[in-house]
């Protein structure tokens, strides 16, 4: 017992440092995600809304093909598809390509539940609102933004923050694409990596950068939920 | 001259005819009660002069310009039709005031942001800006709100909130300000404060078009009266007229039916 002990701190340090690199491409994942997925769903819920025929079913086919299926496929097709099929891997070569393939499959699906939660959240306003808007002579942007994007805000913070919490976990299913997230690093010492091999607990350990990420999320978004009471 | 001039105003909702041929015209300082039943069309009139219904008949006039007119196409472009309905105010039966902003906030928006859209904005920013907020805070002292315009809306009562809109409304300074059932959201107690501003404004000869089942503010604030049925105006005339000796026999029912509620 005492030798294991002490065969996993001679191994920390090497196996911490590998943990850090993994986590770091998970954080970056998770933001990029969130710096598209957050205004492309925007797009798209507009697109849903639109008063036009073709483009509002357009847009509702595409988010229920993309809401339907799994986000594992996706991530498959999307970072496969264009070397096997095309016969030009378009996402280019290592760790870059599959992490701008892994990204843009990401941004895609993350965008098109944030777009039905907008949607949620935009057409739950008052029509009054908005009628009070056009009596008052303001212009369809001006009621957007002045009126009705913060009542939205408000609405979608509980939803969105759910959302955001899958997504810190949803990133590890970059794994499948062999991007070197932070599972992929963990797995890496049961495989065999830097000397080490058949070591279970750094995979263990993965799991606490995961829930000190979130634990550090949920507050803040807490904080903003608190923020808006201010109205109702 | 007379300030507003409506010609046979036709709307159907679907098949269901909701306004059939309304005409009347309104000098500057009348005060116009519109009584009837619910579902009689007064509302809908209401939303057709602020253009958030589009009537599929008729002409609408301020003064001689022509603000609508179902047969000119012209006449239906989004663009003209904001600056148009700035001809008119409204006042709404659920307040409709901005949850996210104060009392305060709520009657500067609209104004400030028609003057961002003033060539003398950028120049003058600072000055425009004090100047809209000194007139709203002169008109939500006149509505008795001296100590609420630091609220949000949910910190008011009903009556508070409505005395805001009203406030909001009046700050773009409208030539006939609209109120759709101002006080049926309202509870009894409430309903008296918000009367009296209004009482207040056509002592003013602000001139308005109120919607209302309150007869009896309705014959005591009102220069002339309509009574709608069906979406026709089934009598129009002078209050004492209408109230005292009505000619039509559904008029009288109408009124009976409230005297006896009253």
């Amino acid at each position: 017992m005492q030798e294991l002990f002490q065969q996993i701190s001679q191994q920390m340090p090497i196996v911490f440092k590998a943990l850090n690199e993994g986590f770091a491409q998970t954080l970056r994942l998770f933001f990029v995600t969130l710096a598209g997925a957050l205004p492309l769903g925007l797009i798209i819920s507009f697109g849903s809304m639109s008063k036009f025929g073709p483009i509002k079913w357009l847009t509702r086919m595409f988010v229920g093909l993309i809401r339907g299926t799994p986000l594992m496929i996706q991530l498959l097709i999307f970072f496969y598809f264009p070397g096997l099929v095309l016969g030009k891997n378009i996402w280019g070569s290592g760790e870059t390509g599959r992490f701008t393939a892994a990204a843009i499959s990401f941004i895609i699906n993350y965008a098109a539940y944030f777009s039905e939660i907008y949607r949620g959240g935009i057409q739950g306003i008052p029509v009054g609102q908005e009628e009070a808007g056009l009596v008052l002579g303001m212009k369809p942007g001006q009621i957007f933004f002045k009126v009705k994007l913060l009542q939205m805000i408000k609405r979608i913070v509980p939803p969105i923050s759910n959302e955001i919490i899958t997504l810190v976990k949803d990133t590890s299913l970059a794994r499948i694409i062999a991007l070197q997230e932070i599972i992929w690093a963990g797995q890496a010492f049961m495989k065999g990596r830097s000397g080490i091999s058949g070591a279970i607990w750094p995979l263990f350990f993965t799991g606490i950068y995961y829930l000190v990420w979130n634990g550090v999320l949920s507050w803040l978004l807490g904080r903003l939920e608190k923020k808006l009471d201010y109205f109702r | 001259m007379a300030i507003l001039q409506v010609e046979n105003i036709q709307k159907s909702f679907g098949q269901t005819k909701v306004l059939d041929g309304i005409s009347f015209t309104m000098e500057k300082g009348d005060v116009l009660s519109m009584i009837g039943s619910s579902g009689s069309g007064k509302t809908t009139l209401l939303r057709c002069l602020n253009f958030l219904e589009r009537p599929d008949g008729g002409r609408i006039l301020m003064g001689d310009e022509v603000l609508f007119d179902a047969a000119d196409r012209q006449t239906h472009k989004e663009s003209e039709i904001r600056k148009k309905r700035l001809h008119f105010g409204l006042v709404f039966q659920n307040f409709n005031l901005f949850p996210q902003y104060t009392a305060l906030e709520n009657v500067m928006l609209a104004r400030e942001l028609l003057a961002k859209e003033q060539p003398d904005w950028k120049q003058n920013r600072r000055t425009i800006r004090k100047e809209i907020e000194e007139a709203s805070v002169e008109l939500l002292i006149q509505m008795g709100l001296k100590d609420r315009m630091g609220n949000y809306p949910h910190q008011l009562s009903g009556g508070q909130c409505q005395r805001v809109a009203i406030a909001r409304a009046l700050n773009l300074h409208p030539d006939i300000l609209c109120f759709d059932e101002p006080t049926s959201a309202l509870d009894p107690e409430l309903t008296g404060e918000v009367l009296k501003v209004i009482r207040e404004l056509a002592e003013h000869n602000t001139t308005m078009i109120i919607v209302t089942h309150e007869m009896s503010f309705a014959r005591d604030v009102a220069s002339k009266v309509i009574f709608m049925d069906e979406g026709k105006i089934c009598e129009m005339g002078d209050p004492q007229e209408v109230f005292g000796n009505p000619q039509m026999e559904r008029t009288k029912q109408f009124l009976a039916n409230y005297a006896q509620q009253g």
